[in-house]
């Protein structure tokens, strides 16, 4: 083996700087799952009886599930029981306010780079974040207010807004869609609201950060974007979670909803912990996210990087249900060490004219095995349907693996589905022309990976995109020696 | 500056060069020429410190410098600069922001500062302008879906970027037309300067026209077995290498 190969296969060790625990007390009911425990949540969030009803309806329906196993990762069984569903810092934020969060709180976001002060904070992005299971601070509210755009934590909303959460919730994720959905429908927690009324072009990026703190806790957040007729948004998700050496479970659920002319842009930047390098510990990324093209000309895009987590299972999928709908989904999924990443998305083509692209870059690692799984369904009714599925895997050493799996079903004769795929090295011919220009090996590394992602960078939003090449090249770091 | 002494050097079990004594001093233009599959490409990526090749006895001196004990990387920012006889593709990355990349990897190495983006982009215009070269060409992909000929410009448009002490040009003429040929050339001897030297390997004596060695030398069968000054590309020109094989394995 050549040393430069050597280099390659030490493509692992990278250190997870968002690793540290917040010291705050708090108030967190004891581990285990039952019908109580979920009456339980829905008591200490106060919810209104229908809500209640709908959460014991998701979890009898949960009993009766099978967890999947026809993914392409594999971990032990998880334990439910020994999971604690409810946990929130003890200070109860006074939310009007920011001077009244927990100064810990605070200076937790300040080193995670998100600063909540409205002083500091991103120009022009409005931050919802949420810690554990409740949400700790929502900025720029007064702001978006004078637009008529609701940005709030979702157990707030379920108080100011009943009939609008009614009315959508579970509309695209009914709660028995599948096994993680389920149980997040019985045990949320919170997360985001969002509700763009028609014709209103949201003036900032709403963004939400999710930070998992305490032990053994599961994360069930929920997000439920709603854009009327007409209406814009984008929409930032961020990710991390201190170092644990057990896996900590994150089973999200998020419905996006566009009516006539609606465009809902929703990005991820995902940095759970991804465990140590011998795989210890690390999140369970068990995601449920699907978007609803409802109405005419509606557009919904997914831009996920994925670099964290110890397994990532998601799908993120858009249903094209109003004519001439689009559908778009840019993925960069990265496995390192031992990370396993099965993702992928489904575009769902049910009217007339309606347009789908799929991107997906997959960057395995060490030992790292990352599974592409898309699929392209074309109803009787997608009259001149199109999809354009681009699936490029690339490999950094020699102890990784790519898997595509497309799923491709048409059922109407004038749709078209096209799929390509190819599968990578980086080249060591690529490596040496760019050292002998000067580059280092993680440099050129580095390099050669991020122009391989280029074409999904190209489409997150600015800041988003920074943070995303930051992030893939600490992700890589050490991985060269 | 460069001095290269009884170099024995293999890959895999292919023995590929047998003794190659070679002495480049500052300011100097040497040709190296010889018939395919005669080890210059070997030569060169062992200049420039590509891992495939063993190199089994001999030495070589940079600036007084154990050359073959430093890094690839360490090599570039001291000066070595291989014109590549296949440009490597670089899907994604954009030409301008690879050059820059590189400018900045070297001045980083000499503890200077970034390069200045007004500068950069005034350095790059010029260099465009005297290679001939489209601007939109530093918007693409580094090589990627660019012509043999253009790939060959691009390579000695980083060489003029990078200013290199010692430039090693391995069949940089190759698949190129003659006004080409002139271009690339000029970019050579604009960067002719008593501090520096150039090899230039080629097994045609074509671009000797342009470019005027000090010196010609012959390798054959892993050996320099005949060295001159330009008389000797024309000598070549008339009777073939055959006459030199013959030599070489006569020896
Ligand atoms: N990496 C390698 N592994 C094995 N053989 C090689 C390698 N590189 C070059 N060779 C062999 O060494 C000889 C010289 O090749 P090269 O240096 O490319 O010659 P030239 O550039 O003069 O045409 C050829 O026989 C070639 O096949
Ligand atoms: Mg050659």
């Amino acid at each position: 083996m050549t040393s430069e190969n050597a280099m390659l296969e030490e493509f692992a060790q990278r250190e997870y700087e968002h690793g540290f625990v917040t010291e705050i007390e708090s108030d967190a009911i004891e581990p285990g799952l039952s019908e109580d425990v979920v009456r339980l949540i829905s008591s200490k969030k106060n919810e209104p009886e229908w809500l209640l009803e709908w959460r014991l309806k998701a979890y009898r329906h949960w009993l009766t599930m099978e967890e999947p196993e026809w993914h392409n990762v594999k971990y032990p069984k998880i334990d439910h029981q020994a999971s604690v569903y409810y946990s929130a810092p003890k200070k109860k934020p006074k939310l009007n306010s920011l001077d009244e969060v927990d100064p810990i709180l605070l200076e937790t976001y300040e080193k995670l780079g998100i600063p909540l002060h409205e002083q500091k904070v991103l120009a022009n992005v409005a931050v919802d974040a949420v810690f554990d299971s409740v949400s700790i601070a929502t900025t720029y509210r007064e702001t978006l207010e004078k637009h008529g755009v609701i940005f709030l934590p979702f157990s707030e909303a379920v108080q100011e807004y009943p009939e609008l959460v009614k009315k959508y919730l579970g509309s695209v994720i009914p709660t028995s869609d599948n096994y993680y959905a389920a149980l997040n429908s019985a045990v949320f927690s919170d997360g985001s609201f969002c509700f763009i009324p028609k014709g209103v072009r949201c003036p900032m990026e709403l963004s939400t950060y999710f930070r998992i703190n305490a032990e053994n806790t599961g994360q069930f957040e929920r997000t439920l974007i709603v854009a009327e007729e007409g209406a814009y948004v984008s929409y930032l998700e961020g990710c991390t979670a201190p170092k644990r050496d057990e896996h900590q479970l994150h089973a999200a659920v998020v419905e996006l909803v566009a009516l006539d002319d609606a465009e809902i842009k929703y990005s991820t930047v995902q940095n759970w912990y991804p465990g140590d390098s011998e795989g210890k510990g690390g999140i369970y990324n068990f995601v449920t996210k699907r978007g609803a093209c409802r109405g005419e000309n509606s557009k919904i895009s997914w831009t996920q990087v994925e670099t964290g987590s110890a397994i990532t299972w998601k799908y993120p999928s858009v249903i094209l249900q109003g004519d001439n709908s689009v559908g778009e989904f840019y993925s960069v999924a990265v496995t390192a060490n031992h990370q396993q990443a099965d993702t992928g998305t489904k575009m769902i083509h049910i009217g007339k004219n309606t347009k789908s692209t799929i991107i997906s870059k997959g960057i395995s690692a060490g030992v790292g095995q990352n599974s592409y799984r898309g699929e392209v369904k074309m109803m009787k009714g997608a009259t001149n349907g199109r999809n354009f599925s681009q699936c490029d895997s690339l490999l950094i050493g020699d102890r990784c693996g790519a898997h595509t799996f497309p799923y491709i079903e048409v059922r109407n004769t004038t749709a078209k589905v096209e799929h390509e795929a190819s599968t990578s090295k980086v080249g060591e011919d690529q490596i040496y022309y760019l050292r002998q220009r000067g580059l280092s090996t993680e440099d050129a590394v580095n390099m050669i990976v991020n122009g391989f992602c280029k074409e999904v960078y190209d489409v997150l939003p600015m800041e988003f995109a920074l943070e995303a090449r930051k992030l893939l090249n600490v992700s890589l770091e050490g991985s060269v020696g | 500056m460069l001095e290269i002494k009884n170099l024995h050097a293999r890959a895999e079990d292919n023995e590929i060069l047998k003794g190659v004594n070679l002495q480049v001093r500052p300011g100097e233009i040497h040709a190296i020429m010889g018939p395919n599959g005669s080890g210059k490409s070997t030569l060169s990526h062992i200049i420039a410190g590509r891992e495939d090749y063993e190199v089994t006895e001999g030495e070589i001196l940079y600036n007084g410098k154990d050359l073959l004990d430093m890094d690839i990387e360490e090599r570039a920012a001291e000066g070595v600069f291989l014109a590549f006889q296949y440009p490597v593709e670089i899907a994604g990355v954009s030409n301008k922001y690879f050059l820059r990349t590189a400018m900045n990897s070297v001045r980083k190495y000499h503890d200077e500062a970034p390069i200045k983006r007004k500068e950069f982009l005034a350095l790059l215009k010029e260099n465009l302008e005297k290679l001939g070269m489209d601007k939109v060409m530093m918007d693409r992909s580094v090589n990627e879906d660019f012509s043999g000929g253009e790939k060959k410009r691009n390579e000695i448009l980083q060489m003029a970027m990078l200013q290199p002490t010692l430039a090693v040009l391995d069949e940089t003429d190759s698949g190129l037309d003659i006004d080409a040929l002139k271009i690339v050339a000029d970019g050579v001897n604009a960067l002719r300067s008593p501090e520096r030297a150039t090899i230039v390997v080629t097994h045609y004596q074509r671009l000797l026209d342009y470019i005027v060695p000090d010196h010609v030398h012959v390798l054959a069968g892993g050996k320099i077995v005949r060295s001159g000054d330009k008389s000797l590309a024309f000598e070549l020109e008339e009777k073939g290498y055959g006459f030199l094989q013959e030599e070489a394995v006569a020896t």
